[in-house]
């Protein structure tokens, strides 16, 4: 708490607000997903909002994020305006992918959201590049790469924090460990349960965090941010955490007890962030409501956006296979 | 006039590229100290130093991986894969992310990406280090695929790629890097868009690219001694391929064998026959002959290798049946 911005009262507020804001996106998209104008697969973030909203308060505007394919949340709060973000999984053309993408594929050059990749660990590889150009370049920034602990038994996982550290690149990778890649526990797929000391192998700072506990998370991220800006090279964050959700709405979950999901949900991040906000004197039920009100017209705007948004001529299916002359400047 | 090889003609390309446009370099296992698996490297290390001619550890994805983000991110990276047997571990990135971030991002982001590679067969390497998968990688829209055969096209085509905001393999044929020729002092850039006709010919069009050019050319050669004047073409690009040039070519010759080192079934050379029978059809005055490499594993002993490539004697064998003219 020794930041100045972490105890300052207004961004508590602006933290709670940032996971209230994805919890509540997350739950209108599955009802969206039952009423059939979501289609495709659907992943919700529902339970881990703490880990982007803690991680994303303390990256610059200009770091490039990547992300994972249960990513509406970290493009939320990366400033991914919420309308484009649900025009997208409608499919519209006013979507931020131009509705090419769907849930998995959310992309935004302004906030350098370098996208929802649906491959495990794909993302991984190119978060080294983009943080290769910005260290060549001379650039200030970092890049921020998320994926899930399920990516740690990829060989992609292995091989660029080989090279980040290597190259002393300035990544900052964020491992959601939420203790299921799709269905399968964590020990049933990592010999060594430790991940920290696993990334630390590779001779870069690495560390857990509760990610459950939304301060806990933006200063874990913040120290690293700086380091890594500094020049201090790559840093692990495992950041602990659970999906309250199905793993998407395919998911019958025959691979996890309720018992054990309760247990998780009595850590849910958003009341245990309000309850300390409250026992401090910091947040009433009156700005609680207040921030639910907010949240739910950024929702209603959203749909009433994609609802309005119109579907991409498919005489054009086939632009954006290669680059149009004179289309968006490349950098 | 100058004295070159190909393996000369593709280092002068890139040294020209790394002087011409600060955001080129090179990366890939063995591009620096060692001077490159076939030294197509050798010395640019010296002259551009460690940052821009970049080793890096054996480590496939990862380094596609990382050409593709720093593409991304407003460099123009080369990016060698030894050869092609190599770039398989590296196929996540080249198909899921470099052919398709465009469009899943709606245009928002390109990825000005050059990867070269040896591809092909004939030095007894064996099946892992003889693969000819140009042809696969020709499948993948988001992706195109340059086959240089000639000095002036491994000389030439570097630069368009690497000008093209889009990802671009370059497939160099192991077997050409020791081919020696000539070469303009003036040598520079060539458009990559085009299939070229390395002989004229009017009896019969023999489509070919790569390191089956030359055999191609041989071939002509021999059909020509008796009397059959064959029109070789090169396809030089394999995608986009240029359609009009193997229409054109087989409309005026009525015939085609198209000579591919790759495997027949689900091959270029198949793609090349469905465009001619979809185009061309009525041309034709015979069906479209195909010389491929035998479906085998290439085999290690050389006169079981020599018998699963295309050789200048089946393509003419080809040559003459699709001209009638009996094997």
């Amino acid at each position: 708490m020794s930041d100045d911005k972490v105890i300052e009262r207004g961004h508590l507020l602006d933290l709670l607000r940032d996971m209230i804001r994805v919890r509540r996106f997350e739950e209108k998209c599955a009802e969206l997903y039952q009423e059939t104008k979501i289609r495709g697969f659907l992943h919700l973030y529902i339970g881990e909002e703490a880990v982007a909203a803690g991680a994303m308060c303390a990256l610059d505007a200009e770091d490039t994020v990547v992300a994972t394919y249960r990513e509406h949340g970290h493009a939320l709060l990366r400033g991914v305006p919420a309308e484009a973000i649900m025009a997208e999984m409608y499919g519209k053309a006013e979507g931020c992918s131009r509705g090419r993408g769907g849930s998995m594929h959310l992309f935004d050059r302004k906030t350098h959201f370098g996208g929802g990749n649906a491959i495990v660990g794909g993302g991984l590889p190119l978060a080294i590049g983009i943080a290769l150009a910005d260290k060549l370049r001379g650039r200030p920034q970092i890049t921020a790469c998320f994926f899930g602990e399920g990516a740690v038994a990829e060989g992609e996982f292995h091989e660029s924090l080989n090279l980040a550290s290597l190259w002393q690149l300035p990544v900052l990778f964020l491992c959601e460990n939420n203790l299921y890649a799709m269905g399968t526990a964590i020990e049933r797929s990592e010999a060594n349960l430790d991940l920290p000391v696993k990334a630390g192998t590779y001779q870069m700072p690495a560390w857990s965090v509760d990610g459950m506990d939304v301060l806990a998370v933006e200063r874990a991220v913040r120290a690293a941010a700086t380091a890594v800006r500094a020049g201090g090279g790559p840093h692990f964050i495992e950041l602990k955490t659970y999906r309250f959700r199905a793993h998407s709405m395919f998911d019958p979950e025959l691979y996890r007890a309720k018992d054990e999901v309760e247990s998780w949900k009595h850590r849910d991040p958003i009341e245990l962030f309000t309850e300390r906000l409250r026992s401090e004197g910091l947040v009433t039920d009156e700005v609680l409501a207040q921030i639910e009100k907010e949240a739910a017209e950024e929702i209603a705007r959203a749909i009433e956006f994609a609802e309005a948004g119109t579907w991409e001529p498919v005489e054009d299916l086939t632009r954006f296979v290669y680059s149009e002359p004179r289309g968006e400047e490349a950098s | 006039m100058t004295a070159t090889t190909y393996r000369d003609a593709i280092r002068e390309a890139i040294r020209d590229a790394m002087q011409r446009d600060e955001r080129v370099f090179l990366m890939g296992e063995d591009v620096g100290r060692y001077g490159g698996c076939f030294a197509v490297s050798k010395g640019l290390l010296e002259e551009f130093g460690p940052e821009r001619i970049r080793d890096t550890p054996l480590s496939e994805s990862a380094f596609v991986g990382a050409g593709i983000g720093a593409a991304i991110n407003g460099m123009r990276p080369i990016v060698e894969i030894m050869t092609v047997n190599f770039s398989l571990l590296a196929l996540d990135q080249i198909v899921n992310n470099a052919a398709t971030i465009l469009h899943m991002s709606g245009g928002q982001f390109h990825v000005p990406l050059v990867i070269r590679m040896t591809t092909g067969a004939g030095r007894q390497l064996a099946a892992q280090h003889s693969h000819s998968l140009e042809g696969w990688y020709a499948h993948i829209p988001g992706i195109k695929v340059l086959t240089p055969a000639t000095l002036e096209d491994a000389r030439g085509m570097l630069w368009p790629a690497l000008q093209d905001p889009d990802p671009v393999l370059i497939f160099e044929h192991g077997a050409l890097y020791n081919m020696e020729g000539d070469l303009p002092q003036d040598a520079g850039p060539v458009e990559i868009e085009r299939a070229a006709i390395r002989v004229p010919g009017s009896a019969v069009s023999l489509i070919t690219y790569g390191g089956t050019l030359f055999k191609t050319i041989e071939a002509a050669e021999k059909l020509a001694a008796d009397d059959i004047e064959a029109e070789v073409v090169d396809l030089r690009t394999l995608r986009p391929l240029d359609t009009g040039a193997i229409l054109e070519s087989v409309s005026r010759t009525h015939r085609a064998v198209i000579v591919d080192e790759g495997w027949r079934s689900g091959s270029i050379s198949a793609e090349v026959s469905a465009r001619i029978t979809e185009g061309a059809f009525y041309e034709l005055d015979a069906p479209v002959e195909r010389v491929c490499s035998a479906e085998v594993p290439i085999p290690y002993p050389r006169h079981l290798e020599e018998a699963a490539l295309p050789q200048v004697e089946t393509i003419v064998a080809a040559a003459r049946k699709a001209v009638g003219a009996g094997g």
